[in-house]
């Protein structure tokens, strides 16, 4: 009974996939930081940071590197920023002496969590974020936040406190490798010949739970129902139409989420 | 005042009522539970009797009837958390635990309360997996408690008040017991849980007079003990192998059958070379002495937490021809047994799911582990193709009943651990398998309503498994994963349930689903079943209710 999409639901997002996965290998590696940068990154956190802020970053009252957590900076070019001129309020000097490389280094290093075989995902600005996520990204046209915006698709009022970095990344470039199971769209033909299509909610042995594409919250019993497929492919477009600074402002928008 | 003949008429019939309405209450005698079979209308052991098939004689439930259950009574327990006790039940009144150590006498019939005892276990207290106790057990006009401060409590069934309570092991080292202790002649038979904080487990026997301790038997074997050269050094001294689930007993052979958990740290095994002896393995023992006859060993130097404390399932049944005591064991390394229960000889192994840690049995029964490489899943999950609740075997079909979880697999991390007591000793831990990085998975009973982990890291299952074949004739499948145990009856249904929530009754030859009920919480123990003044009951516990179904009247 259950099964995967049909071709023709599968074709337009197929060719998106195709359309935009030229565009997406080009620039995919500039979404993160590269092995080499958080490398240098642990060599100049040693030698210039760690007195103060401590081998694992958590030395200063309110300031957890290594976790993320920081008591002014959001995004890596606020990092930058604060490292450069220093906090002197705080007593933090300014690393002026640093070059825009090292600086560089240092946010990778601090952006993979202290872990140089880590990944460190690009966090760009959260405002223009915002503007990206109602605009231009498109995700406004399915996604709700605080209210505001359709619930076909999940509402991302609290994302940031259950994806991280990387998993928003993941999800923007990827979205069927990272759609949790629960999430997954649902096509379902009644007895009487109706198809309806929606995502699920939620799902028992006997029954499940969906919210449909107009956005109605519909019980099914699986026995009464002709068909009853669940796809583990996203509805969700990939979003390569975002250059790689465009996708971290997205991420850095997600992030505040919570 | 005289009285008239109206108003004496009157009286005369209200005392026929009464004396209708009293049933008969006697002593539980041991000789009552030796013969508990032929009561079916009480459920007198852990397992209905001391076989642990729990099959009932009880036949005025049928499957061309069982659609006309009807909910009859329903009990609410007042505490937090999984409900997981079972019930017995002596001549009309149930008695049935709730957390963390409280007794209810009720009356089967209505479900209303006679009385209810607390027992607060000491606040150092401390278990792996939640404050659960499966249930008391009862021997003439006593009931007995393990508690979760590793006490033993004598409890007066008729008031609920205190006889005697004996310390059977130091809370301050973790001992717990959450078992319900088994009853043999004049002994109460006890196990410790612990198996996450270094314990060295055992078994132990009560005079259930006095309490004084009659044996004690060691299930990791110390020096100069055959066995304990199954460990290194020190290690047998914090090598766990509690025991949180209640035995069997065959009376022909006198021995008593008791399913041992898994060696400490649980996720470490490179830290404990060797067999760690008796770890996840059924031990037979004297029940006079404690002595041990023969012992089956299921995962020699298990690094993935697959506890044996499932309950031994004992039958007569003709194997190969021969009329052959047998033992059946549906076990949480994903293997079924059958072995010989007189002398522990293997006679059958089959995986009833995924299996990738052993890639078979050799012709001991002794599993050719296949440990994955580090990162990789391993089938079955660290909750087991089983666990704890209660399978179930009808002499009538010939088929082992059992819950089973399918395509669950874990993903160990192993870290050395350092035995501090009392302390967490546990060596890393199970990680979860899941199709997305960081998506939901299962876990320990059920966290939520919603099930957002879905199939896509587990399901759940009901499997008939023929012994004769160790392969399943029909399973059932289930969207979540489930812990219901099993009751099964001479009317050929087979009752269970799952996390779900949803109360089967199942043909127990075909595995149709013949009538379900939406209880709402997880069902996490076997249902029984009962008559009182000739009506058959079944009850079950989902969430908080302890609910009681009957024909309509």
């Amino acid at each position: 009974m259950r099964g995967p999409l049909s071709l023709k639901q599968i074709a337009p997002v197929l060719v998106l996939l195709t359309l935009v996965a030229s565009v997406a290998s080009a620039g995919q590696q500039d979404h993160q930081y590269s092995p080499t940068e958080i490398q240098a990154g642990l060599r100049l956190y040693t030698a210039e940071c760690s007195l103060c802020h401590g081998p694992n970053g958590d030395l200063m009252s309110g300031i957890d590197l290594r976790r993320g957590q920081f008591r002014r900076a959001v995004s890596d070019e606020d990092l930058a920023r604060v490292i450069t001129n220093g906090v002197p309020d705080a007593g933090m000097p300014a690393f002026a002496k640093l070059q825009s490389a090292d600086v560089t280094a240092l946010v990778a290093f601090i952006r993979a969590g202290f872990d140089v075989s880590g990944a460190a995902v690009k966090i760009g600005d959260p405002g223009r974020g915002q503007t990206l996520f109602a605009g231009k990204a498109g995700c406004a046209a399915c996604h709700r936040v605080n209210g505001v915006g359709p619930r076909t698709a999940p509402d991302l009022s609290d994302i940031g406190a259950s994806r991280t970095a990387p998993a928003l990344q993941r999800a923007l470039l990827d979205p069927s490798s990272a759609m949790w199971p629960i999430n997954r769209p649902v096509r379902i033909v009644t007895r009487d010949g109706k198809t309806v299509r929606g995502r699920r909610l939620n799902e028992d042995t006997y029954t499940v739970q969906i919210i449909d594409d107009q956005e109605r919250l519909l019980t099914f019993i699986k026995a009464d129902l002709r068909e009853f497929e669940v796809s583990t492919k996203s509805t969700m477009p990939p979003a390569t139409s975002l250059s790689s600074e465009e996708l971290a402002d997205v991420i850095a928008y997600l992030l505040t989420l919570k | 005042m005289a009285m008239t003949i109206k108003s004496f008429g009157r009286v005369v019939f209200i005392a026929l009522v009464i004396t209708l309405s009293y049933r008969l209450q006697a002593q539980v005698t041991y000789d009552r539970i030796l013969k508990a079979a032929a009561e079916p209308h009480n459920w007198l052991t852990y397992g209905g009797n001391y076989t642990s098939q729990r099959y009932s004689l009880l036949t005025q439930i049928t499957p061309s009837n069982v659609a006309q259950l009807e909910q009859k009574w329903m009990l609410q327990d007042q505490v937090f958390g999984a409900w997981q006790s079972n019930p017995l039940v002596v001549d009309g009144v149930m008695y049935v635990t709730e957390r963390p150590n409280d007794v209810m006498a009720v009356d089967a019939k209505t479900g209303r309360v006679y009385w209810l005892y607390r027992y607060a276990p000491a606040p150092e207290s401390k278990v792996c997996c939640g404050a659960n106790n499966r249930g008391v057990a009862v021997l003439g006009d006593t009931l007995y408690m393990g508690t979760l401060d590793a006490h033993l409590v004598a409890i007066d069934a008729k008031n609920g008040k205190p006889l005697w309570n004996v310390a059977v092991a130091d809370v301050k080292l973790a001992y717990s017991i959450t078992l319900a202790p088994l009853v043999v002649k004049d002994k109460v038979i006890i196990g410790v849980g612990g198996g996450e904080y270094g314990i060295r487990g055992f078994i132990a026997a009560y005079d259930a007079k006095t309490g004084k301790e009659a044996w004690r038997f060691y299930t990791i074997p110390g020096p100069g003990e055959p066995g304990h050269d199954s460990w290194r050094g020190e290690d047998w001294k914090y090598g766990a192998a509690s025991v949180w689930v209640t035995g069997s007993y065959d009376p022909d052979l006198n021995l008593t059958y008791w399913g041992v958990g898994n060696p400490g740290p649980d996720w470490n095994p490179s830290q404990r070379p060797g067999d760690n002896l008796y770890s996840d393995s059924v031990v037979a023992l004297d029940a006079d002495t404690g002595k041990l006859k023969w012992h089956f060993q299921f995962t020699p130097n298990d690094g993935y937490d697959y506890d044996s404390v499932q309950v031994p399932v004992l039958a007569d049944i003709s194997w190969k021809g021969t009329p052959t005591k047998v033992m059946m064991w549906a076990n949480r390394n994903g293997y079924f047994y059958v072995l010989d229960r007189a002398t522990g000889k293997f006679l059958l192994g089959n995986n009833f799911v995924k299996v990738n840690w052993a890639s078979g049995l050799d012709e001991k029964g002794r599993p050719i582990q296949t440990p994955q490489p580090n990162g990789m899943p391993t089938w079955p999950g660290n909750q087991g193709g089983t666990n704890w609740y209660p399978p179930a075997f009808s002499p009538r079909t010939g088929l082992f009943y059992l819950s089973a979880w399918e395509n669950y697999s874990t993903i160990y991390r192993r870290e050395s651990a350092t035995y501090q007591p009392g302390g967490n000793f546990m060596g890393g831990g199970p990680g979860p398998n899941t199709p997305v990085p960081g998506a939901p998975s299962v876990g320990i009973g059920r966290r939520s309503p919603i099930n957002n982990w879905t199939d896509a890291v587990g399901n759940g299952a009901v499997m008939a498994i023929d012994p004769q074949t160790g392969k399943p004739k029909w399973k059932v499948t289930q969207f979540d994963v489930t812990d219901g145990g099993m009751l099964t009856t001479a009317s050929d249904l087979l009752f269970t349930g799952g996390r779900e929530g949803y109360f089967h009754a199942l043909d127990a030859r075909t595995g149709k689903v013949l009538w379900k009920a939406s209880l709402g919480g997880q069902i996490v123990m076997a249902p029984i079943t009962f008559q009182v003044e000739g009506k058959q009951y079944v009850s079950v516990i989902s969430g908080h209710n302890l609910v009681t179904y009957a024909l309509r009247d």
